[in-house]
């Protein structure tokens, strides 16, 4: 911060006016809370969430919504190829057709982690939903499905994704549950945001070239704690 | 190439960083010839903005050549000049459509760090800390532009660089800034900050009708600047501008306050005392002395609007003012986009010609010295405009 400033303390440094300085910053000190309970309450909130899952259950469970700025039938058109969602789920290394409604799903861990899966469409009506659940004896039992609702005022597609992953217990699974690293809601947030940047400008933005692979690590980039540092660097 | 980097609160240095790269289809290269040193850039300087990074090249206003264009990008080639809009927009999503540029949902890859902040996240800047994206800034031989297809605008040969440079930012957020005021014949506007920005907002005032600009500052050669633009001015360490306002009205107060101030304002002692003990514990994040005063002083039923950069939280904001007296705040981020072609014109058709502002001019290799010379205000700096 800047410390040559106008505000001369010998100035007006009369008793009087020290004491109201002092209980102006007492004040400011009681007074303190109201902005940083917010913002901590904000960035524990994830956090939080994480610590219960992890003392609770590992299960996944992750409902997000994205507006599209493109009409359902384009939106749904793009997520029924399924081939293409790994064009924006991280987790996803391919996704392959093996059938009329089959699909075999191939999964990246940590530390080279891989995992794959069958899954059949149980649900596909066009332009509207789609569901999927992964076939019996999965190693990563799971389901999930998306909705696409014309968003109002000719803002495109409401798109509501709903995910879950059953994490049962032992190391396999275990890896599973990091398939979507410490904070699956925010990355579930991530690919989704991606899908709306590729349908939306036909490309995923990116900072720089060094940060292909931050951008798509975002928990990572947590060590930014705007409660503790108060808005400082 | 050499590049501005942020190395931490109050440490810059120029160093060699590799050559940006196109990444996208609808990215461009532009090779800058010319780039400017903001005011907000003071409060990413000063360590006032979160999320910065060791490294991070600075600079948001800027213009060049295009040297390299990405394979969707039709309306640029190899040898066109152009003005770079500071916010980052990708045309297509919905407030992109409304014309709210700077509000482009596609373009700030870490969107998720400033809806943690704010809810939820503005467009992504250029140089400007990695919750705005953590693109690479243009106080550098060269940058890499996303959506090049959208954001640049080509500049005619008979204009130079001193001339459009501005349309970056400062032209175009002064402009808004004033346009925010919704000006009627007969208005009096208050400008508090006579500033880069400050300096924008009164041409800007004028061009859209303001029969007075009153300008606010504490430095005698930024307010003859003002002057010289046509503004009254007031020096807030000589006299008390609600009173002084209050008198220069005719008892109303002006119509619309423009706060060209932002964050790290100054003021009379107690009230900056007050809000530099609150930051210093990292109870507030942001000084909003030149706001509260605007606020206050604004006539029954006006406008206060505000160019300045705010990032976090406020104490003691005079929020009964603003209800029980009618008051509308506007603000943003501006949309440079859509002023860039009329703005042009202006400069074109000779109303305006925005290099009034310049002061010093600078090698990039200068760049920390610039930095220190805007901040202190020393040697009369009002501008500083730097070439590779």
């Amino acid at each position: 911060m800047s410390k040559k400033k106008v505000w001369n303390p010998g100035r007006q440094d009369d008793s009087a006016e020290s004491r109201k300085r002092l209980l102006m910053a007492i004040g400011a000190v009681a007074g303190a809370a109201a902005a940083g309970i917010w913002a901590t309450q904000r960035f524990s909130r994830s956090e939080q969430a994480g610590w219960l899952r992890a003392r609770v259950s590992r299960d996944i469970h992750v409902r997000k919504t994205y507006t599209i700025n493109r009409q359902p039938d384009a939106v749904y058109g793009f997520w029924r190829k399924l081939e293409n969602l790994p064009q924006f789920m991280k987790h996803l290394e391919s996704v392959e057709l093996i059938g009329e409604r089959r699909s075999r799903w191939r999964a990246k861990g940590p530390a080279g982690f891989k995992v794959e899966w069958e899954a059949e469409l149980i649900d596909d009506r066009p332009n509207e939903r789609i569901a999927w659940r992964s076939l019996e004896g999965s190693t990563v039992p799971n389901r999930g499905s998306v909705r696409f609702d014309p968003a109002p005022g000719s803002r495109g597609t409401e798109l509501r994704v709903e995910l879950f992953y059953e994490v049962p217990g032992g190391r396999a699974a275990q890896l599973v549950g990091k398939l979507f690293g410490e904070e699956p809601e925010q990355q579930i947030d991530e690919d989704l945001r991606r899908l709306k940047q590729i349908l939306e400008t036909g490309e995923i933005s990116v900072a720089a070239a060094d940060r292909r692979r931050e951008a798509a690590q975002p928990a990572e980039s947590l060590q930014y704690d705007f409660a503790r540092t108060g808005g400082k660097a | 190439m050499r590049a501005n980097c942020w190395m931490g609160t109050k440490k810059l240095e120029v160093h060699t960083v590799p050559d940006p790269q196109i990444l996208n289809p609808r990215d461009a290269i532009v090779r800058i010839t010319c780039t400017a040193i903001c005011g907000s850039d003071l409060h990413l300087y000063n360590g006032w903005i979160p999320t910065m990074r060791r490294g991070d090249v600075l600079g948001h206003e800027f213009m060049g050549e295009v040297v390299e264009v990405g394979s969707a990008v039709k309306n640029l080639r190899r040898g066109d000049r152009v003005v770079v809009p500071f916010p980052i927009a990708c045309g297509h999503c919905n407030l992109c459509e409304k014309e709210l540029y700077s509000l482009c949902e596609n373009s700030n890859p870490n969107a998720w760090m400033a809806e943690k902040l704010w809810g939820y996240s503005p467009s992504g800047l250029f140089g400007y800390s990695h919750m705005l994206g953590g693109y690479p800034g243009g106080q550098a031989e060269y940058v890499r532009v996303p959506f090049a297809d959208v954001g640049p605008i080509k500049v005619p040969d008979n204009l130079k660089d001193e001339q459009v440079l501005f349309l970056s930012d400062i032209f175009p957020t002064g402009y808004m800034a004033a346009e925010n005021c919704n000006i009627q014949p007969g208005d009096v506007i208050a400008v508090w900050g006579a500033g880069p920005v400050g300096q924008f907002a009164i041409k800007s005032a004028f061009l859209l009708g303001a029969e007075r600009v009153i300008a606010i500052d504490r430095f005698p050669y930024r307010l003859d600047f003002a002057r010289r633009s046509g503004a009254e001015v007031l020096n807030y360490e000589e006299v008390d501008i609600y009173e002084e306002l209050r008198e220069l009205t005719g008892g109303r107060g002006p119509d619309s306050c423009i706060d060209a101030v932002g964050m790290e304002a100054h003021g009379p002692a107690i009230q900056y005392a007050y809000d530099k003990v609150k930051t210093n514990l990292m109870l507030e994040t942001d000084r909003p002395i030149a706001v509260r005063q605007a606020i206050l002083s604004c006539r029954n039923g006006g406008t206060v609007s505000l160019a300045g950069v705010y990032g976090g939280f406020v104490d003691k904001f005079p929020l009964g003012a603003v209800v029980n007296r009618a008051l509308t705040i506007k603000s943003g981020q501006t949309h440079v986009h859509r002023y860039l072609r009329p703005l042009m014109q202006r400069i074109e058709k000779g109303d305006i010609d925005p290099s009034f502002v310049i002061t010093h001019r600078l090698k990039l290799s200068d760049a920390p010295e610039g930095y220190e010379m805007f901040l202190h205000k020393t040697d009369e700096c009002m501008k500083v405009v730097m070439t590779p």
